[in-house]
C-alpha cells in the first residue's frame, strides 16, 4: 500500500525529515508517536503533497507508484486521506456540497459514476449516524463555527464517505472528550477492513484502548527510532521519550 | 504551482472580443450643439425632446468631471468620441436584421431567431446605439405592456416619455447623466399598466461594436399601480486597444403596490492584463418607489469593464416601500470598480437591504461606496447593510466607504462588513479531498456570492456563476 523509502524533507532549507522508512500493508494500523517537533505532522503533509515542503531525497510509493511529484488532489483521488489536526473552515460553502464535490471529483478521476444529490443525501444520513451527528450538521458551512469535537467528527465523516485506502489521522484524538473519543474510535473501527490502512499520529495511548494497532513507531528528530506493538505505546506513556533517546545513544556507541 | 495558475488566469482571453463587420453610419467625433441637434433630427424627435437634450448639453458644459471615485484613468477627451453609430439599413422586423448582426448574437449565445421559442424571454437588443429588433413585442402589447426601443417609444408613446423622462435622474444630476441626456442614442422603454404582472422576463442585451463610439443608452421602466416586472440586462463588447466610454442612464418608476426587479450581468471587455483597452462604465441607475407598498430590487453581477463607476439606487418615497441592492463585483488584473448603492428613505416604514460582495484578484482594486439616508419624516425606517470582500492573492485591494445619514431617531440601522482571503490552507484542504484548485476557488467564490445569486433569475444565475469561474480561472497565489 504505502512504502516510504529513506525520505528526507525540508521547509525553507530546514531539514525536518531525516530518512524515514516505513511500510504499511493493506489492513494495517500504524501508530506514530513522538515528542513535539519530531516531524510527525510534517510527515503527514509530505505524504499528502503539501507544496511548501521539499522532498530532498527518498521515495514515496503508493500502490506501487512513486508519488513524490503528484499533486495533492491526485493523491487524494488515488485513495489517500488525511484527517487534519486543525481542520480548515470554508465559510459560505455548505458541508454537504463540499463533500459531494470531493466525492464526485474522486469518482470522476477514477472513471466511476458520480452521485446525484438525492443518492448522496441518502448515503449521508447513514454515515452521520456512525459519527453521532445530526442531519442539520451537513447543511452548515464547512468547519465554520464548529466546536473542536465537531470538527474532528466531520473529518471522520469525510473519511468514511470518501472511503480512502490509506487514512492518515493527524492527532484526531486531541481536544476530544471521552465520549467523543469513543464515538470517533468506533467510527474508525467500523470502517476498518482487510484492505484499508491507517497511520495514526498521536501523543497519547488512550485512543489505542479502542483501536487495535498493528505497529507503534516512535519518531524523534525526523527519524523513526523505535518500532514495536501496542505495549510500546503504554511504555512511552509511563516513561516518556528520554529513555529511547538514551537507548539510541547507547546503540550508536556500541 | 500557484504562480502558474495566476499566469494562466491572467492570460485568459476575453471570449466576446470579436468585431462585427457591418456598414455603419457614424457621426464624426466631437460634441457641440449641432451634434446634439443632428442626433435628435436623425431620430426624428419632437421639438421638446431636442430642447431637453440641448438644455442638458448646456448644463453639462458647466459641469466638472467627478474625481471622488477611487479609480484612476487618463482624462477623457470628449471631443474624440463619436456620439452616434448605427447600422445603415433601416429595419422593420426581425427577419430584416442583418445576418452579421444575428451572427454576433449567436456568438454571444443569444440567437434572436430562437429567442421566441426559448424560455419566454423577450429581448430588446441594443447594438451600438440603435435598437436592432424587439422580440415578443406584439405578444406583450396584447396585455397592454409596452416594451420597445427608446426611439420607438418617442415616436409611438411621446406622452409617456414626456411624463417620465428625467424624473428620477434629472439632467442636472451628475456629469455623465447630463452627457447622456444630451446625446443618448437609444435604449429600452417599458411600461407595465395597472395591475398587470408581466408574464415573462424582459431582457436587453447591450453590445458595443463600433470603435471610438460612446454608448449612451437610456432605459426607462415604469410599473404602474400593482404591476410587476422582472427585467434583465446583459452586456458585452469587442476587444479593442482604446478605451470605450459607456455612460448609460437607467430610470425606474414604481407606483403604488408595484414591483420592479432589475438584474444585470455586466461583462464588458475589461482590458488586457496590463490594463490596456477596456470599457469605462460610468452609469447612473436609479429607481423611485413612488407609491406606497412599492418595491424596487437591483441585482448586479459585475465582472467586466476596465473601470466601473456605478451606484444603482432607490428613492423610497412611498410609505412601506422597499429597496434592495444585491451585488457581486469582481476585479481581476488591472480592473477597478467603485460601486455600491444609495438608499434614500423618505416615506414612513420604508425598508432597505444592501448585500454587496466584492471579489478582488490580480491587481484589481475594488471599492464599495454606499449611502443610506433616513430623512426627517421617515419614521420607523430600517436598513440592513452587509458588505463582504474576498481577496485572492496579495496584490489586490478592497475598500469600503459606507455613508450613513440618519435624521430620524426611530430608524433602525444594521451594518456588517467582513474581509477575508482565500488562503493556501483552504486550497490545500480542498485539494486533499480530491478537489482541484480551480474547482476549489469556484466553489469558495460561489459560496461567497450565494446570497446574491439566489436573487437572480435561474438562467442568469447559471450564467453568472460561469462568468465568475471564467474571470477567475485559477487566480490564486
Amino acid at each position: 500500500m504505502l512504502n516510504i523509502k529513506n525520505l528526507h524533507a525540508s521547509i525553507e532549507e530546514k531539514k525536518i525529515l531525516k530518512g524515514i522508512n516505513l511500510i504499511v500493508n493493506p489492513g494495517e494500523l500504524h501508530v506514530i508517536m513522538g515528542p513535539n517537533g519530531a516531524g510527525k505532522s510534517t510527515l503527514a503533509s509530505v505524504l499528502t503533497g503539501k507544496d511548501k515542503f521539499n522532498i530532498d531525497n527518498g521515495e514515496i510509493l503508493f500502490d506501487g507508484q512513486i508519488i513524490n511529484e503528484l499533486p495533492p488532489e491526485e493523491r487524494a483521488c488515488k485513495g489517500m486521506f488525511m484527517s487534519f489536526q486543525y481542520p480548515i473552515a470554508i465559510p459560505g460553502v455548505n458541508n454537504m456540497y463540499f463533500l459531494k464535490e470531493a466525492l464526485n471529483s474522486q469518482k470522476k478521476y477514477r472513471g466511476e459514476t458520480q452521485l446525484d444529490s438525492i443518492d448522496f443525501l441518502g448515503e449521508m444520513k447513514t454515515k452521520l449516524k456512525y459519527v453521532g451527528l445530526e442531519e442539520s450538521f451537513i447543511h452548515r458551512p464547512v468547519n465554520d463555527g464548529f466546536s473542536g469535537g465537531e470538527k474532528k467528527r466531520n473529518e471522520i465523516l469525510q473519511m468514511i464517505t470518501l472511503e480512502p485506502k490509506l487514512s492518515i489521522l493527524d492527532e484526531t484524538d486531541s481536544g476530544l472528550d471521552i465520549d467523543a473519543l469513543k464515538i470517533i474510535s468506533e467510527g474508525i473501527n467500523n470502517f476498518r477492513n482487510k484492505d484499508r490502512s491507517f497511520i495514526l499520529i498521536t501523543h497519547y495511548q488512550r485512543m489505542l484502548d479502542y483501536l487495535k494497532p498493528d505497529f507503534v513507531h516512535v519518531m524523534i528528530q525526523g527519524e523513526i527510532v523505535k518500532s514495536g506493538d501496542k505495549s510500546l505505546a503504554l511504555e512511552l506513556e509511563n516513561k516518556g521519550y528520554s529513555w529511547i533517546l538514551n537507548e539510541k545513544v547507547e546503540t550508536s556507541q556500541s | 504551482m500557484p504562480e502558474k495558475i495566476i499566469t494562466d488566469s491572467i492570460n485568459q482571453e476575453y471570449k466576446y472580443g470579436f468585431v462585427t463587420d457591418i456598414e455603419q453610419e457614424k457621426i464624426p467625433p466631437g460634441l457641440n450643439e449641432d451634434v446634439v441637434k443632428l442626433i435628435s433630427k436623425k431620430k426624428n424627435e419632437p421639438e421638446w425632446l431636442c430642447e431637453w437634450r440641448l438644455k442638458a448639453y448646456r448644463h453639462w458644459l458647466k459641469m466638472v468631471e467627478p474625481d471622488w471615485a477611487k479609480v484612476n484613468y487618463p482624462k477623457i477627451d470628449f471631443n474624440e468620441i463619436s456620439y452616434f453609430a448605427a447600422p445603415k439599413k433601416k429595419l422593420n422586423s426581425l427577419d430584416e436584421v442583418d445576418s452579421e448582426i444575428l451572427d454576433t448574437y449567436n456568438k454571444l449565445g443569444i440567437p434572436l431567431q430562437e429567442q421566441k421559442m426559448l424560455a419566454g424571454v423577450a429581448v430588446d437588443a441594443v447594438f451600438d446605439s440603435v435598437s436592432v429588433a424587439t422580440t415578443f413585442k406584439d405578444d406583450l402589447f396584447k396585455q397592454g405592456i409596452i416594451f420597445c426601443s427608446f426611439s420607438e417609444a418617442v415616436q409611438d408613446h411621446p406622452e409617456l416619455i414626456k411624463k417620465y423622462l428625467g424624473t428620477v435622474v434629472p439632467i442636472t444630476d451628475n456629469f455623465y447623466a447630463a452627457l447622456n441626456s444630451a446625446v443618448f442614442s437609444d435604449g429600452s422603454f417599458c411600461y407595465i399598466p395597472k395591475g398587470v404582472k408581466c408574464p415573462m422576463e424582459l431582457s436587453t442585451y447591450f453590445r458595443i461594436n463600433a470603435s471610438n463610439t460612446g454608448q449612451f443608452e437610456r432605459t426607462l421602466l415604469v410599473a404602474d399601480e400593482g404591476a410587476y416586472v422582472s427585467y434583465l440586462e446583459g452586456c458585452t463588447a469587442p476587444q479593442r486597444d482604446e478605451n470605450q466610454l459607456h455612460a448609460a442612464v437607467v430610470e425606474l418608476i414604481a407606483m403604488e403596490n408595484a414591483q420592479i426587479k432589475y438584474s444585470t450581468v455586466q461583462n464588458w471587455y475589461p482590458g488586457d492584463k496590463n490594463g490596456k483597452g477596456g470599457i469605462y462604465n460610468f452609469v447612473t441607475k436609479r429607481g423611485i418607489c413612488k407609491g406606497d407598498n412599492s418595491k424596487i430590487s437591483w441585482t448586479q453581477v459585475e465582472t467586466g469593464s476596465a473601470i466601473t463607476w456605478k451606484y444603482p439606487s432607490c428613492i423610497l418615497k412611498g410609505n412601506n416601500s422597499i429597496g434592495e441592492f444585491y451585488s457581486v463585483a469582481l476585479t481581476n488584473n488591472r480592473q477597478q470598480a467603485d460601486t455600491g448603492t444609495k438608499m434614500i428613505h423618505i416615506g414612513k416604514h420604508t425598508k432597505s437591504t444592501i448585500i454587496s460582495k466584492g471579489i478582488s484578484a490580480g491587481f484589481g482594486q475594488q471599492t464599495y461606496r454606499g449611502e443610506v439616508r433616513i430623512n426627517k419624516n421617515a419614521d420607523n425606517a430600517r436598513n440592513y447593510s452587509q458588505c463582504d470582500s474576498i481577496l485572492i492573492g496579495d496584490k489586490c485591494g478592497a475598500h469600503t466607504f459606507p455613508y450613513i445619514d440618519v435624521r430620524n431617531t426611530t430608524a433602525q440601522m444594521e451594518h456588517e462588513a467582513t474581509t477575508s482571503n482565500i488562503g493556501e490552507d483552504q486550497l490545500f484542504y480542498c485539494n486533499q479531498r480530491g478537489i482541484s484548485t480551480e474547482d476549489a476557488i469556484a466553489m469558495i467564490v460561489n459560496g461567497f456570492c450565494k446570497e446574491v445569486f439566489k436573487e437572480l433569475p435561474m438562467e442568469f444565475a447559471v450564467e453568472a456563476q460561469k462568468l465568475l469561474e471564467i474571470s477567475l480561472e485559477g487566480s490564486v497565489g
